[in-house]
C-alpha cells in the first residue's frame, strides 16, 4: 500500500516551471532520496507536499487521500507529515524537551506527562538526554538537527520528509545526524530524503529519484542508478559529483 | 596530564597577571577620582552661581518639602493607581490591534482598516489633547453608560493613546520573528492561532521588551497629564502646595515621586534583557 503517490506534480515559479510534472511513489516503509542539482526543485517538492506551498497542478494522494483537494484540512495533513528542514528551525524560545512535546501535547492533545516521558524516551535514544533542558542556541549544529528529526519523529507521522538535513553542518556533525536517520530507517520509518549526500543516499534508500528540468528525470533502486546511471543527464551530474 | 590541582601558573603568566592587576587598580583610580572632580566641579559651579541662594530656597527647602510631602503622597497613589490600570488596559488594546493588523483572516478586513486609521490618529495626536477631548468631551456626550468619573476618564484617555503606540511596538514584534519558525510550526501541524500563541508572539514580545518597558516609563510619567482635567493626582498636589506659599520645592518632592518608580523600573527592565540572553545563548554576560 502506498503512503505516497504523486502524479503530474506542477509548481512555477517567477515565470519558471521549477516542478513540470512529477511522479513519485512511496510505499509504507520505503526510503527515497530526491537528488538533484541546486534548484532542481528537490526543496519546493518537499513543501508542495506538506502543503506549506499551494500546487499549480497536479494531484497527490496520502494514503488514500486527495490532498489536493483545496477542501482539505491542510493542518490535519501536516499532522501526518513530519518535516525536517535545513536551517533546523528549532524554537529558540522553548527548551529542547518542549520543543519536542509542543506538538504532542497541543496539536495531538496529549497531557504533559506522558508527552514528557515520551520525548525523554526519544532524547534518549538518540544520545540527546542531558540536553533536554538545554536551549537550542547552546547546542551545535548537529546536536540541533537530531533534536529538529527528534520533535518531528515524536508526532509519529506516517511519513517524515528531510530537507537537506546536513548542508548547514561542518563535515563532521554530519556522521551523527545521518547515523540517527539510518536508525530511523531500521525502525521501518517512510522517509523522502532531499540530499546532497550521495554516499548517504547509496547506503540508506531503497530508491534514489533523479530530478532534472522540472521532472523525475531517472529513478531506480540506489546502487543500480548511482553506480550505473542510464541516462546521459544522470552521468554527467553524478560525473560532476564526484570531482568536487 | 596536568589537572587544575597540579598546575602552577608559569612564571610569564603570574608577571601577566600581576600586570593586569596593576592596570584595573590604575583604572579604578582614574573613574573614581575623575567622577570625584567632575561632580565637585559641577556643583561647585553651581553653587558659585549668584542666584544660586535663591534658586536653594525656592526649590529645595526642606521645610516645604516636609509640609508638601504628604499630599504629594497621597497624589501619588493616584498616579500609581492610573498607572497600573491603564498599563494592563494599554497591553490588552496593543495585543488586539497588533494581531488584528497581521492576522490574514478575510473576516477581519473592516476591523483590521478600523485598527489601521486607529493607530495612525491616536499616534500622531499629543497625549495631553486625548486628555482634553476625553475628559470634556465624554461626558458631555450626556450618554447613559459613559463614565464621567474622572479615574475612568484619565484611564480611557492614556489607553486610546498609549495603546496605539504599543500596538505598532507589538506588531514590530511580531514581524521580526522569521517566517521560518511559522512555518516549521505549521509543519508540526501547528494551526495559524496556535503558531501564533506559542511560536511566533512569545518570540515577539520577548524580543521588543524593552522598548515595551521604556514605553511604560514613560507612560508612569505621563499619567501626571491628567492634572489638566482636574485630578488631583501627585503634580497638581504639588501645584496646589506650591502656590500656597510661593515655593517650587513641591514640584521637586513630586519629580522625586516620579524618579523613585521609574528608576527601579528601569533597571527590571535591564535585568529582564540581560537574563533572556543568558538563558537563550547561553552567553556569560557580565
Amino acid at each position: 500500500m502506498s503512503v505516497l503517490r504523486v502524479k503530474g506534480l506542477r509548481k512555477r515559479y517567477g515565470g519558471r516551471d521549477v516542478l513540470a510534472g512529477v511522479d513519485l511513489t512511496l510505499d509504507s516503509g520505503e526510503v527515497v532520496c530526491l537528488i538533484g542539482a541546486s534548484g532542481s526543485g528537490k526543496s519546493t517538492i518537499l513543501r508542495c507536499l506538506d502543503l506549506l506551498e499551494p500546487v499549480d497542478d497536479g494531484t497527490v494522494w496520502l494514503g488514500a487521500l486527495d490532498i489536493t483537494d483545496p477542501r482539505v484540512d491542510a493542518d490535519e495533513v501536516r499532522r501526518q507529515i513530519g518535516l525536517v528542514f535545513q536551517a533546523y528551525n528549532l524554537f529558540p524560545h522553548l527548551s529542547v524537551l518542549d520543543n519536542v512535546t509542543l506538538a504532542p501535547r497541543r496539536v495531538h492533545g496529549q497531557r504533559r506527562r506522558p508527552a514528557r516521558a515520551a520525548a525523554m524516551a526519544l532524547l534518549d535514544r538518540f544520545g540527546l538526554a542531558d540536553k533536554a533542558m538545554s536551549y537550542p542556541d547552546s547546542l551545535s549544529g548537529g546536536q540541533q538537527q537530531r533534536v529538529a528529526l527528534v520533535r518531528a519523529v515524536a508526532t509519529r507521522p506516517r511519513l517524515l520528509m528531510l530537507d537537506e538535513v546536513t548542508s548547514a553542518l561542518d563535515p563532521e556533525l554530519v556522521t551523527e545526524v545521518l547515523t540517527m536517520v539510518a536508525e530511523l530507517r531500521e525502525a521501518s520509518m517512510t522517509m523522502l530524503i532531499a540530499t546532497h549526500e550521495l554516499s548517504f543516499a547509496r547506503d540508506v534508500a531503497d530508491r534514489v529519484c533523479f530530478l532534472h528540468d522540472g521532472v523525475v528525470h531517472e529513478q531506480g533502486p540506489a546502487r543500480e542508478l548511482l553506480d550505473a546511471p542510464r541516462q546521459r543527464r544522470t552521468q554527467e551530474f553524478l560525473r560532476r559529483f564526484r570531482d568536487r | 596530564m596536568a589537572t587544575a590541582a597540579t598546575w602552577h601558573r608559569s612564571v610569564d603568566q603570574r608577571e601577566r597577571d600581576r600586570y593586569r592587576r596593576r592596570r584595573s587598580a590604575r583604572r579604578g583610580i582614574v573613574a573614581l577620582a575623575s567622577t570625584v572632580v567632575v561632580l565637585g566641579l559641577l556643583g561647585w559651579g553651581v553653587a558659585q552661581a549668584p542666584g544660586w541662594p535663591s534658586v536653594q530656597q525656592a526649590y529645595f527647602d526642606p521645610e516645604q518639602a516636609r509640609l508638601a510631602l504628604p499630599e504629594v503622597a497621597g497624589g501619588f497613589v493616584f498616579n500609581i493607581k492610573l498607572f497600573l490600570a491603564a498599563e494592563a488596559a494599554i497591553l490588552v488594546v496593543a495585543l488586539v490591534v497588533a494581531l488584528v493588523r497581521v492576522v490574514p483572516a478575510p473576516a477581519l478586513a473592516p476591523i483590521r482598516l478600523l485598527a489601521v486609521v486607529y493607530t495612525d490618529v491616536f499616534r500622531g495626536t499629543p497625549t495631553i489633547l486625548v486628555i482634553f477631548l476625553v475628559g470634556f468631551g465624554f461626558p458631555a456626550l450626556g450618554l447613559q453608560g459613559v463614565p464621567t468619573d474622572l479615574f475612568w476618564l484619565g484611564l480611557i484617555a492614556l489607553t486610546l493613546s498609549y495603546g496605539a503606540y504599543v500596538a505598532e511596538v507589538v506588531r514590530a514584534g511580531i514581524m521580526s520573528v522569521h517566517p521560518s519558525q511559522a512555518l516549521s510550526a505549521r509543519a508540526l501541524g501547528l494551526s495559524y492561532a496556535q503558531s501564533m500563541r506559542r511560536v511566533v508572539l512569545p518570540q515577539g514580545l520577548r524580543r521588543v521588551m524593552p522598548p515595551l518597558l521604556n514605553d511604560f516609563v514613560s507612560l508612569q510619567k505621563d499619567t501626571a497629564l491628567v492634572a489638566v482635567i482636574g485630578v488631583v493626582e501627585a503634580l497638581r498636589a504639588a501645584q496646589v502646595r506650591s502656590s500656597a506659599d510661593f515655593n517650587f520645592t513641591p514640584y521637586v518632592v513630586a519629580a522625586a515621586f516620579f524618579i523613585a518608580v521609574t528608576v527601579p523600573f528601569a533597571r527590571f527592565a535591564d535585568w529582564l534583557a540581560l537574563r533572556q540572553l543568558r538563558r537563550e545563548q547561553g552567553l556569560a554576560v557580565g
